[in-house]
């Protein structure tokens, strides 16, 4: 089964779905043109508190932050919406765009002195075939596919407006909430589940 | 004696484990590949689909299956990574005989040197001690061929009734409960059922981490709007945004499920017309549980007496639900109890046989399902036949052209053959696709057992820390460099191909049995010169049976992307889901339900040892370790094992986040960092068993077993906690390398 560019699929990221295996990290490693670097991030949010991970592909936002902050115009994004890892022939190493990237995504690969950040599979995408992460994520929380496909299998609304202070960032990559007017998904908060911030029930069986 | 020749510093410099990093040439290689073969994951029992890439006789990466059904590409960091094992510097490529003199305590020798040796030490064990002293100890990473060749050759070529499989330390609780109560041991469904059911329920089972892709199943549920309820003494993954979520304390699940029986019972939420036509003995169930009121449950398992009438209310109340259980409950001297009285909430709400309702074991190993129907269990012959049934034991001889009397009585599981090895009645042993040393329970018992073997032949494709005991090492063969079928854990029969043929002078596995066989004088029974003539046989023998797979063939399985048993004849269709219209497999067409009273596991905490132990797996370790230890991706992940424990306890301990603390119990003890978290019961410790000698978890468990299943308890046992001064940092290594770039 593959795509075709009238389907426009969309990568969506539902982090409640994350099991925190990090097969989206090894896979990444193993796309045709990553050769062994994963260009991903998985990160535990409080392991002392919580199993919660947080599945971080690039966003690819609109107008991206990483190109808009690079001094060397190493940045490019493709007629599709995909921004790039810097060229390298113009990347000076500067991680500009590592520290000004308001997700975290963008990867200065020290021994390559480039910066490498998730390209959406492109050499996959481009064929109509998922990207690495999303075709072998286990609970799919990284998911790719058509907006059809999306409303008639999941639940969950789909955001990817996002304010970071006064900077209003529109990204391709979507996320998913429960509620599109309460903002993004509190992953840490409660009141969702009564059982959660006492799960072994310490406090009920107290005498 | 089958002690190791030489430290295990010595052993490990010569044999690994050593970490396979990158694919043959390199990440910048840039290899094409020359074919692309369709097959499986060689890991757990969901049997993911996967396709292999390969060039010349290497497999150089993989590309998801998007096509097969069960898995449509989904992979684990396990499967992603598993043709890491490939092209391994710790590959065995020859015959090896112990040798203390040698470098690694062991000299290659030649196959026929080698195989002439295992038939002498057998022959000699046997004729001075009857042919029950040697034993065969085999596994279900093996394929259905292979498992189906095993069973016969112990029984034909050894002639010795002790062969056991290690399934014993896995699924035998299920399957034994499974046998009683619904007389069929398989996966009540195939998976495409769990996204119909209104109330998914988890009992024991970190799926997130075991069973990484069930939990999209369980996900597709949810989006319907099922609910979730998860039942395990750590907040695992799948149970963070449970609807509701049982924190019970380790062996205590029967006392839930009975006091769950009691709600169904006392709200008369039951499925009168089910029961009436398609059980017996409800009344027996309904007693056991007269008093099992939620008050009286909640004393034991610590579950907060609402939530257990909120879990009765929600299966009681729902027309279609799923249990799945695996390991915590079923790695019990209650394991048969406990899957018992889970059936018995599936029998009361008539939750069998229909669109998205079961209540199924999660088969845990690779071939789980398969490994242990075509008679490599102790008491076991093909099509899950019994080996005591003069009849069962007649037709299997007209199968195999054998005098019925040829074929060995009941032999003993494998717990008691490591028991047996150790009071030194049986002495000698043969293992393929099996690790005690790592996966039996009280592991300084087991390394005491294989020591006092009088002779040790290991068939491994890594050097296992069981092999490091063995005499002769016989190099076999690995899951891509063999062609055969295995049976999934949803009882789907699915096609195995090779990618590669075995390197240097290793064998394929059946290869070196048959050779054996012959060197035996017994090569009468095994003239085969390919594994599709062992599943032609496989498929005869077990016609009849109840794992009947008669009508199943490697071009049907491959075209149809799997086949469920029963298959009984040629062109039937296969059985996805089981039960359908309340018929089971008890001659009288009806299941059982059983009376489950209460009873504590075998070891319960005191004042010496006042904490509960339970152990278990991480997502990116695969059982004993002998393959997932070999790959760096793998191990970077989740380097060595961690003692998890709630900040309470480990505020009574005076221990935080990376401190060492030390862990005693009555067999052993360890030491290894804290991991503080709020995600297990505070009286309860979590340590995760994949590594061998000072780091192994099973140096603490316990060796009593189930009374009917005979399998160890691994899921509970007493120990105490100290500090034991030093820090380990538990940052996980990977994230520096992530940001600094991997050489």
């Amino acid at each position: 089964m593959r795509y075709t560019t009238d389907d426009a699929p969309i990568f969506v990221i539902d982090q409640s779905r994350c099991i925190g295996c990090e097969a989206c990290v090894q896979a990444c490693m193993e796309c045709g043109t990553h050769r062994g670097r994963s260009l991903i991030h998985l990160e535990h949010v409080d392991r002392a508190s919580t199993t919660q991970t947080a599945p971080m592909v690039c966003m690819h936002c609109e107008d991206p932050t990483c190109a808009q902050v690079c001094p060397a115009d190493a940045i490019k994004q493709t007629e599709g919406g995909i921004v790039q890892s810097a060229l390298k022939p113009r990347c000076i190493g500067c991680s500009n765009c590592v520290i000004a990237c308001p997700f975290g995504v963008p990867k200065y690969m020290a021994e390559l002195d480039q910066m490498m950040k998730c390209d959406m599979c492109t050499d996959r995408t481009s064929e109509g075939l998922k990207p690495m992460c999303a075709s072998v994520c286990p609970s799919q929380a990284l998911w790719y596919g058509t907006i059809d496909e999306y409303n008639d299998t999941r639940r969950g609304a789909l955001l990817r407006d996002f304010f970071f202070g006064r900077q209003e960032v529109r990204t391709k990559v979507y996320t998913v909430v429960d509620d599109l007017s309460a903002g993004p998904l509190d992953v840490m908060g409660d009141g969702q589940r009564s059982w959660l911030d006492d799960p072994f029930g310490l406090d009920e069986a107290a005498p | 004696m089958a002690r190791p020749p030489v430290s295990e510093e010595e052993l490990v410099a010569r044999y690994g484990p050593h970490l396979n990093e990158a694919p043959p040439g390199g990440w910048d290689a840039g290899v094409t590949p020359d074919r692309v073969v369709n097959t499986h994951c060689c890991f757990c029992g969901q049997q993911c689909g996967i396709k292999l890439k390969a060039l010349d006789n290497a497999v150089v990466g993989f590309e998801p299956w998007y096509e097969f059904p069960f898995n449509e590409g989904k992979l684990c960091p396990k499967g992603v990574k598993r043709y890491l094992q490939g092209n391994h510097p710790d590959r065995l490529l020859h015959p090896l005989e112990r040798d203390s003199a040698a470098s690694g305590g062991f000299r290659p020798v030649s196959w026929d040197h080698a195989l002439d040796r295992v038939v002498g030490e057998v022959r000699r064990i046997q004729a001075t001690h009857g042919n029950d002293a040697v034993a065969m100890l085999s596994g279900v990473s093996l394929t259905n061929e292979k498992s189906y060749l095993i069973g016969k050759f112990a029984r034909l070529a050894l002639q010795t009734a002790n062969l056991d499989y290690n399934g014993r330390y896995c699924m035998v609780s299920a399957g034994t409960g499974n046998k009683k109560a619904l007389g069929i041991d398989r996966a009540s469904n195939p998976w495409s059922d769990i996204p119909l059911a209104d109330v998914v329920w988890v009992a024991g089972s970190n799926v997130a981490e075991t069973f990484p892709i069930t939990t999209s199943y369980v996900w597709r549920a949810r989006d319907r709007g099922a609910r979730l309820i998860v039942q395990d003494p750590r907040v695992v993954p799948l149970a963070r945004t449970a609807d509701l979520f049982l924190g019970v304390r380790p062996g205590t699940d029967s006392a839930l499920f009975g006091a769950v029986l009691h709600q169904l019972i006392r709200h008369d939420w039951l499925d009168h017309a089910f029961i009436d036509a398609h059980t017996v003995d409800f009344e027996h169930a309904a007693a056991a549980v007269t008093e099992m009121t939620s008050q009286w449950a909640s004393d034991i398992t610590g579950v907060p007496a609402s939530r257990i009438e909120q879990a009765a209310e929600w299966w009681g109340t729902a027309s279609t639900g799923m249990l799945l259980h695996a390991r915590g409950i079923e790695q019990q001297t209650k394991g048969v109890d406990n899957v018992l009285s889970a059936i018995n909430l599936g029998l009361a709400t008539g939750k069998f046989g229909k669109p998205g309702c079961g209540v199924t074991t999660i088969t845990g190993q690779g071939n789980g399902q398969g490994g242990r129907e075509h008679g490599h269990k102790c008491d076991q012959l093909p099509g899950n036949r019994d080996i005591t049934n003069p009849d069962h034991r007649a037709y299997i001889a007209s199968v195999w052209g054998c005098d019925e009397a040829e074929i060995p009585g009941r032999g003993i599981p494998a717990q008691e053959i490591i028991e047996a090895i150790h009071a030194g009645q049986i002495k000698g042993l043969i293992s393929i696709c099996f690790n005690p040393a790592v996966s039996a329970p009280d592991s300084n018992f087991t390394a005491e057992a294989l020591g006092r073997l009088e002779f040790y032949a290991a068939i491994d494709f890594f050097l296992s820390e069981s092999g490091h005991h063995a005499d002769i090492v016989l190099p076999g063969s690995l899951h891509e460099e063999d062609e055969g079928t295995s049976t999934s854990g949803e009882g789907r029969i699915i096609k195995i191909n090779p990618a590669v043929t075995p390197p240097g002078e290793a064998r394929r596995d059946w290869e070196i049995l048959i050779d054996l066989a012959e060197r035996l004088g017994r090569g009468k029974y095994f003239a085969y010169t390919s594994t599709r003539e062992m599943f032609e046989e496989l498929r005869i023998a077990s016609a009849g049976g109840t794992a009947d797979y008669s009508g199943a063939t490697w071009e049907r399985i491959e075209t149809e992307m799997g086949l469920f048993w029963p298959i009984p004849g040629e062109g039937h269709p296969g059985t996805p889901r089981l039960f359908e219209g309340g018929r089971f497999y008890h001659p009288d067409g009806k299941a059982r339900f059983h009376g489950v009273a209460f009873r504590e596991s075998a070891e319960v905490v005191d004042d010496e040892y006042p904490i509960w132990l339970t152990t278990g797996r991480v997502v990116s370790q695969y059982l004993s370790g002998t393959q997932t230890r070999r790959i760096a991706g793998l191990v970077d992940q989740y380097p060595e094992p961690l003692c998890e424990m709630h900040p309470r306890l480990a505020e009574r301990l005076g221990v935080t986040e990376g401190d060492r603390v030390t862990v005693r119990s009555r067999r052993g003890e360890m030491t290894l960092p804290a991991h503080v978290v709020t995600t297990i019961r505070p009286d309860t410790v979590f340590i995760p068993y994949h590594w061998p000698g000072a780091r192994s978890a099973n140096q603490l468990t316990n060796r009593a077993v189930d009374p009917a299943s005979k399998m160890p308890e691994f899921k509970v046992a007493a120990v105490r906690v100290t500090t034991a001064g030093g820090r380990t940092s538990t940052t996980d290594a990977r994230d520096l390398d992530l940001t600094e770039g991997r050489e």
